[in-house]
C-alpha cells in the first residue's frame, strides 16, 4: 500500500495535478518548497513552536465517560481538535501553509473556506504574520457561518462571497483558483483541505499528521494499547486523513470516514462522494465525485458547510479501494441528534461536521462493550453553529 | 471538397494562410448558447465571414480556466440540456454543410466520464479536427494524446507567461496542430488592454517549435487582433463574441447577425 504520492501526486489512480498550465509552475514552486521546508530544520522548529505555544498543542485525548456510560458500550475518546487555537484542526495545516508562504517571499494569501474554520484560522496566521489575506464563502455558507464571517473580518481578512455556481465550498475553490490563475506570481494560495491538485493533499496531509501521531501516542499512554477503530468526519478529508495517517500500519484499527448524509445516501441530498460518487476530477485531481451521467458536478446537500463538498481527497479514495479505510455517512438528523447527546452528556458543542463522527461512533459503540476502545475526532467547536442550530433548543 | 481531417486538416488550414500571408482568425463560442441549433447556424456563419476554424466550447459545471461572460454562457447551456454527447451528434449533422475545422475546448472530466478511447472514436465519427483541455497539462495528457493520435485528432496544448522555457520544450514536442498561447495571467474574459509583453511569450514560443501559435485569453476588439496579428499564426477571440450572443440571446438573428459584423471587422483588422 502506497502512504504516500508518486512523483506525479498519485495514489494509485488518484490524485494528480489537472490544473490550467499558468498554474502548473507554481505547483512545482511550490512542490519544491514543500520538500525543502520538510527537511529544514530552522523551519521545523519554528512551525512546532508555533503548534505549541500560538496553537496549544499537544491537543487532548480526552476520555468521554458521561458519554460512555450513557451508550454503555465501547469506550470512547475523544481527540480534542476543537480546543485548538482558533478552534479547529485548521490552524495545523494553515500555521505550516503560511510559514511556508512568509518563507517563500509571497505578498499575499487567499483562501477558500466552506463553514469558516479554514478561514478564520488562515485569517488568524495572515494576522499572526503581517500578510495581506482573502477568503473565497460560497455565498449561501457566509450566511449560515456568519460568525466566522465576522471573526475573519475581525482578524483583518477580506471576505469575498462567491454567489456564482451553488455558492458553496466547491464554487468558493472554484473563485481561489481564478484569483490565483491572475495573481500566481506573488500570491500563495493557502489550501483547505487534503484534495485539489498535487502537492496539496500531500502538503495538507504532512501538516495534519500530527493529529495522528498524538492520538496514538496519547491511547498508548492512557489504555497501553491501540484502538479498535478510529472515526473522523469527511468533507474534503484533512482531518481524516490527518487522525487516519497515524494508525495506516496498524491493520487491527479500523479506520471510519464518516460523510455528510444530508437527508439520507438514497435521497440524492448528501455530499457522500465516497459512498456514492464515480471517479472524476474536480479542483484537479482523480477522486471520487458526485456527478451525472455526462460529467457534471452535482449539487450537494450537508447541514454542515464544511462538509458540503462534491469531491474528496484523493488519498482517502485510494484508502477506499485498497479496503485500508471504510466510509460510511450519517444523516443531518443522526447528526443533530449526536451533537444534543455530546453537548447534554459531555458539555462539549462539537462542530456539525465533527459531530457526523460522533453520530458514528454512537451507533458503533452500542453494539461493543467496555473492552472495546474509540477513537473520535472532533475536529472542531460548534460555537459556529449556535446560529442554524437556534431552531433546535428546547 | 478536402478530405483532410483532424490534425491534417487544421495543419492545412494554417499552411493555406501562410501560403497567402494572412493571420487565421479563431473565434470561440459555447456550444448550447443559447440553443445547438443557433450554434450550428452561428459556425456556418462566422465561416462565411471569414473564420479559420472554430473553437467550440462544451459546457462543464465547474469551469476554472474561465470568467464571469464564459461562465454564465456555460451555465444557460447547461440549464438547456446540453452535453458533450449533443455536441458531438450537433458537429456530426454540421459536417453535412461544412468543413471548417472545429476545435472542441473543454474541462478533462467530460471526456473522462465518457471514456477517453470512446471520446476519441465519437470526435473521429463526428468530423471533430482537435480538442483543447483548459485543466490538462502536458504530465497528465499522454493516455488521452495516444488515443487521440490514433484517429488523428490533435490535442492542442496551453503555453502561459508563466511557463519556463524547458516547459515550453517538453510541451511543444508533444503538441499537435497548433500551440494556444495564453496571453495573460487570468480567466478569459475581455479586456481594455492586452498586456504589453505578449510578444515575448510568441517568441519563447517560436524558439522550440515550428507549429503555428494561436494567441487568445483578453482578445476583445480588432484594434487588439490588429495588434497581435503580425507575430501569432492564429488570433482567438471568445467572450467578445459570447458576450454578444448574450446580448441577443432572445433574438436570435440578431446575435448571429451581431456576430457576422463582428467577425468582419476582426478578420478586416487582421488581413
Amino acid at each position: 500500500m502506497m502512504e504516500q504520492a508518486d512523483k506525479f501526486g498519485r495514489f494509485g489512480v488518484y490524485g494528480g495535478a489537472f490544473v490550467p498550465e499558468t498554474l502548473k509552475p507554481a505547483l512545482e514552486e511550490l512542490d519544491s518548497a514543500f520538500r525543502r521546508f520538510i527537511d529544514d530544520e530552522d523551519f521545523q522548529r519554528e512551525y512546532e513552536d508555533l503548534l505549541r505555544d500560538y496553537a496549544g498543542r499537544p491537543s487532548r485525548l480526552y476520555y468521554a465517560q458521561r458519554l460512555t456510560e450513557y451508550l454503555g458500550g465501547a469506550r470512547i475518546y475523544l481527540k480534542r481538535e476543537d480546543l485548538n487555537h482558533t478552534g479547529s484542526h485548521k490552524i495545523n495545516n494553515v500555521l505550516g501553509q503560511v510559514l511556508m508562504a512568509k518563507r517563500m517571499g509571497k505578498k499575499r494569501v487567499i483562501a477558500e473556506t466552506g463553514a469558516g474554520q479554514h478561514g478564520v484560522a488562515t485569517a488568524t496566521a495572515c494576522a499572526f504574520f503581517d500578510i495581506p489575506c482573502e477568503v473565497y464563502m460560497g455565498a449561501e455558507d457566509v450566511e449560515r457561518q456568519y460568525l466566522n464571517v465576522l471573526r475573519m473580518q475581525l482578524l483583518g481578512a477580506k471576505v469575498i462571497a462567491v454567489s456564482s455556481g451553488t455558492q458553496t465550498l466547491k464554487d468558493a475553490i472554484n473563485e481561489a483558483m481564478r484569483d490565483w490563475v491572475a495573481n500566481v506570481q506573488e500570491t500563495f494560495y493557502c489550501f483547505g483541505t487534503a484534495a485539489g491538485p498535487h502537492p496539496y493533499p500531500s502538503i495538507v496531509r504532512h501538516f495534519q499528521s500530527i493529529v495522528g501521531r498524538e492520538a496514538r501516542e496519547q491511547i498508548l499512554e492512557i489504555e497501553g494499547r491501540l484502538p479498535d477503530a478510529v472515526l473522523a468526519c469527511v468533507g474534503g478529508g484533512s482531518n481524516a486523513i490527518g487522525i487516519f495517517s497515524g494508525f495506516l500500519k496498524d491493520t487491527s484499527v479500523r479506520l471510519i470516514g464518516v460523510e455528510a448524509g444530508g437527508d439520507g445516501v438514497e435521497t440524492g441530498r448528501h455530499a457522500a462522494s465516497l459512498n456514492a460518487g464515480t471517479v472524476g476530477v474536480l479542483h484537479g485531481a482523480v477522486s471520487y465525485l458526485l456527478q451525472d451521467e455526462n460529467g457534471q458536478v452535482l449539487g450537494t446537500h450537508s447541514i454542515s458547510a464544511g462538509l458540503d463538498y462534491p469531491s474528496v481527497g484523493p488519498q482517502l479514495s485510494y484508502l477506499k479501494d485498497m479496503g485500508r479505510a471504510e466510509f460510511v455517512a450519517a444523516t443531518d438528523k443522526e447528526t443533530l441528534e449526536a451533537f444534543r447527546m455530546l453537548a447534554r452528556t459531555e458539555g462539549i458543542l462539537p462542530a456539525l461536521e465533527s459531530a457526523h463522527a460522533v453520530a458514528h461512533a454512537v451507533k458503533m459503540a452500542k453494539r461493543m462493550t467496555k473492552d472495546n476502545l474509540l477513537i473520535v475526532n472532533l475536529s472542531g467547536r460548534g460555537d459556529k453553529d449556535v446560529h442554524t442550530l437556534a431552531g433546535e433548543v428546547g | 471538397m478536402s478530405t483532410r481531417h483532424g490534425t491534417e486538416r487544421i495543419e492545412h488550414t494554417f499552411q493555406q494562410l501562410k501560403a497567402e500571408g494572412r493571420t487565421a482568425f479563431i473565434p470561440y463560442i459555447t456550444a448550447g448558447d443559447p440553443d445547438l441549433n443557433t450554434t450550428a447556424e452561428l459556425v456556418l456563419a462566422l465561416e462565411a465571414s471569414g473564420a479559420s476554424i472554430i473553437e467550440l466550447g462544451v459546457p462543464f459545471s465547474d469551469p476554472v480556466a474561465d470568467g464571469p461572460v464564459i461562465q454564465e454562457a456555460a451555465c444557460r447551456a447547461l440549464a438547456g440540456g446540453v452535453t458533450l454527447m449533443k455536441v458531438l451528434k450537433m458537429v456530426e449533422e454540421l459536417r453535412n454543410r461544412s468543413q471548417v475545422p472545429i476545435v472542441l475546448m473543454t474541462y478533462y472530466n467530460l471526456l473522462m466520464r465518457m471514456g477517453l478511447k470512446r471520446f476519441a472514436q465519437e470526435a473521429l465519427v463526428a468530423g471533430v479536427d482537435g480538442v483543447i483541455i483548459a485543466d490538462l497539462p502536458v504530465e497528465e495528457g499522454d493516455e488521452l494524446r495516444s488515443y487521440l493520435d490514433e484517429v488523428g485528432i490533435a490535442l492542442i496544448p496551453l503555453v502561459a507567461p508563466t511557463t519556463p522555457p524547458e516547459r515550453i520544450q517538453l510541451i511543444a514536442e508533444k503538441a499537435r496542430g497548433f500551440i494556444y498561447c495564453v496571453s495573460l495571467l487570468g480567466v478569459t474574459g475581455d479586456r481594455t488592454e492586452l498586456p504589453p509583453d505578449v510578444d515575448l511569450l510568441l517568441n519563447r514560443v517560436r524558439k522550440q517549435t515550428d507549429l503555428p501559435l494561436g494567441l487568445g485569453f483578453g482578445i476583445s476588439t480588432p484594434a487588439h487582433a490588429a495588434s497581435v496579428a503580425p507575430k501569432a499564426d492564429g488570433v482567438i477571440v471568445g467572450s467578445a463574441i459570447v458576450k454578444r450572443i448574450a446580448q441577443h440571446h432572445d433574438n436570435k438573428d440578431q446575435a448571429i447577425a451581431e456576430v457576422r459584423q463582428f467577425t468582419k471587422e476582426i478578420t478586416a483588422a487582421l488581413a
